[in-house]
């Protein structure tokens, strides 16, 4: 199911109403419904940390700043395509911040930012566990792409536009 | 149940799908539809079989194939399923797996012992009949039916068994904590928020052999009293949230969980939560209060979660490898757990072997074993050939041990005595190319952005720290930014609230000792 919202459209709240309704007698339900609401509406936007804050009567305070703490929680909607480039220790010493900044001047964004035209996203992730593949690049969580070098990184990016 | 004469398990953990894994598999498939063999033949996915590239088993005869890629199926399947003889070229060298996995419990790749990982890769993770058939959940019987609680815990404290998450608290010590404590309600979570750099044990844990972790945690539960269990895993781990979440369900549908286990008047209940990808949330206090749906930050102790912890009740809470070894140590026993490892450290533990080497991977041997031995048996040699300059262990709040100090032995009596930690079990093996002061400000970078922000020596020390490494690092250094380094690093270690900026220093404490003279290249030329 997508979600319809859109500019300046209603966005549709009833499954968020549902999932609420699912767990609201729940002690400690917060962090799980916070991942629901994101996979479904892409991104936690004011508009529903209100109706969550209501809803699960938790202070909205607490509902934002659990929001904040978590890197995996976010509040604008992502990119189609969210490229993560591991920042492990081990891919590190294998050049993984040189990564970050080929990527970031390739896509023109800064990492944690998204693309004018909504298709890329670009994130460091701590340690994916990969670490004799370092460095390692995942597209979507997904996709993985091993022993990156600076030179395959037009064919990456192409292979998503 | 349908007969197959031949089962092939393929290693799918990440560096597997990496390399190609989903595509071997279903090259393989259809290779095995072309031949009309599908219905004889099972290909299950399993978790890392320890081999490089990809890797499988074909059983019943247990040859074990490594660097398998698609171009190999199709011989792979005429020579040794079609002919019936093993495909000579591809079989995992040197580690004679073909005879050893079939006899779990003997030793495997050079120098290990399988205790925690006996059944990974031997068995389809998703099926329960599996491991049942692999004397699991015999222990979960055996404590139901013969033991009492106390009698569970006096074996778990006479195993030595201590805690392999990192702190080494001894397990069976805990577990009476909780045990004596009076409470209407108690809990057993398990701590799966593995997020220390280079660190995949857990995974691999969860992966291949999830009814271990599950078993274990209800025995844990039938032992202190609690029958509502957590455990709480990293998000980023999709496939462990499946498999365990699959065994979960599995397990309640045998009764092998849920109300009146096997008859008893015993409960218990599982839970899978997960995490949001904030490191800090590894520390205990931290993670209970996650799970509690709030922000991951750590709690003033004491009191300590066996005596008070989530939601304020007595709450145990042990690392997956830990909660692995416990069905083995009831079925076979404490005596018999002890006879592997050494004095004050009993078992065996899981390293992940990284870094500038030639054989990566995971390895589980006794405790015991020095560093030096694991660098020559296991790593070998370094990938450019050149001298290993240090090994840093531990993971990225661990220690950085010069190659000097090889010789000292990874078990926890002797890692304590000299002051160091075997922490999450990564050893990080660099070479002579390794610039040490580059190094730490991955270190540095890592720990700022993951301190929590609730007590200022972490808080501030990480940045404070963070600015100087990359100063030291840009060759923009004075002298005074190593004693000041040096000056926090005390302080934080001293102040700070908890684990994680008590030990963020670490490594650059080591470094200071034993490489001052790299850090002291990293000072401006005009202010030496």
């Amino acid at each position: 199911m997508v979600c319809s919202c859109e500019n300046g459209k209603e966005t549709d709240f009833s499954l968020l109403d549902n999932i609420i309704e699912e767990n609201r007698d729940n002690e400690g339900i917060l962090i799980n419904v916070l991942h629901k609401a994101q996979t479904h509406y892409g991104a936690l936007t004011p508009q529903i940390q209100k109706r969550i804050s209501e809803g699960l009567n938790i202070p909205l305070s607490e509902v934002y700043g659990t929001i904040t703490f978590y890197h995996f929680f976010t509040m604008v909607p992502k990119g189609k395509y969210v490229v993560k480039i591991c920042t492990g220790t081990a891919c590190y010493v294998r050049g993984a911040n040189k990564l970050v900044e080929q990527f970031s001047e390739k896509l023109g964004i800064e990492v944690g930012g998204t693309t004018d035209d909504g298709l890329f996203s670009l994130e460091t992730v701590r340690c994916v566990g990969a670490c004799s593949l370092a460095p390692v690049v995942t597209v979507n969580d997904e996709d993985i792409f091993k022993r990156v070098s600076a030179k395959e990184i037009d064919d990456i990016i192409a292979k998503y536009k | 149940m349908k007969f197959f004469r031949s089962h092939i398990l393929i290693g799918m953990d990440t560096p597997s799908v990496l390399q190609g894994a989903k595509g071997v598999k279903e090259a393989l498939i259809s290779e095995l539809s072309k031949k009309g063999l599908e219905n004889e033949i099972k290909v299950i996915e399993t978790g890392s079989l320890g081999f490089s590239g990809v890797g499988m088993i074909v059983y019943t005869e247990g040859t074990a194939y490594e660097n398998v890629t698609i171009n190999d199926v199709a011989e792979l399947v005429e020579e040794h399923l079609v002919k019936g003889r093993a495909l000579t070229r591809l079989i995992a060298k040197g580690k004679g797996a073909a005879d050893v996995v079939a006899n779990a419990e003997e030793k495997l790749l050079d120098g290990q012992v399988r205790i925690v990982l006996k059944n990974a890769g031997r068995i389809n993770p998703d099926d329960i009949n599996e491991y049942i058939a692999n004397d699991g959940y015999e222990a979960l019987g055996k404590v139901l039916a013969q033991m009492s609680p106390k009698q569970v815990i006096d074996e778990v404290k006479a195993s030595e068994l201590r805690g392999r998450g990192g702190a080494a608290f001894p397990t069976g010590r805990k577990w009476e904590f909780t045990y004596g404590t009076e409470a209407d309600q108690k809990y057993v979570i398990c701590n799966a928020d593995e997020g220390e750099p280079g660190t995949f044990k857990d995974r691999l844990i969860m992966e291949g052999d999830p009814h271990s972790v599950v078993e274990s945690m209800a025995i844990c539960g039938y032992a202190i009293g609690a029958n509502k269990g957590f455990i709480y895993i990293r998000g980023e781990y999709k496939l462990s949230i499946e498999r365990i979440q699959k065994a979960i369900d599995d397990a309640k549908k045998l009764n092998l969980l849920g109300n009146n286990i096997l008859g008893s008047d015993f409960s218990f209940d599982l839970e899978v939560c997960f995490g949001g990808g904030a490191y800090v949330c590894g520390e205990e206090t931290a993670l209970i209060e996650s799970i509690e749906g709030k922000r991951g930050e750590p709690r003033l102790k004491p009191p300590y979660p066996p005596v008070s912890g989530l939601w304020n009740k007595p709450t145990i809470v042990n690392n997956v490898e830990t909660f692995a070894n416990i069905p083995q140590i009831i079925t076979k026993g404490a005596q018999w757990f002890k006879k592997t490892g050494v004095e004050g450290s009993a078992g065996t533990k899981v390293f992940t072997i990284i870094g500038d080497i030639n054989e990566k991977g995971l390895i589980e041997v006794p405790m015991g074993i020095s560093l030096r031995e694991v660098f020559e048996n296991i790593a070998k040699v370094t990938k450019s050939g050149k001298k290993v300059k240090f090994a840093h262990i531990g993971g990225s709040s661990g220690n950085i041990v010069p190659e000097k100090n090889f010789d000292i032995k990874l078990d926890l009596a002797t890692l304590a005595n000299a002051n160091l930690t075997h922490g999450s079990g990564v050893i990080l093996f660099c070479s002579e190319d390794v610039d040490v002061v580059d190094y730490l400000t991955s270190i540095s970078q890592f720990f700022k952005h993951e301190s929590c922000g609730k007590c200022t020596p972490c808080r501030e020390g990480t940045f404070r720290l963070d600015e100087m490494v990359k100063r030291l690092a840009a060759g923009n250094g004075s002298e005074k930014d190593i004693t000041k380094m040096k000056e926090l690093c005390e302080v934080m270690k001293r102040s700070s609230f908890c684990g994680l900026g008590q030990a963020a220093v670490n490594p650059f404490l080591d470094c200071i000792e034993h490489f001052a003279d790299e850090l002291r290249q990293g000072v401006k030329e005009e202010a030496r």
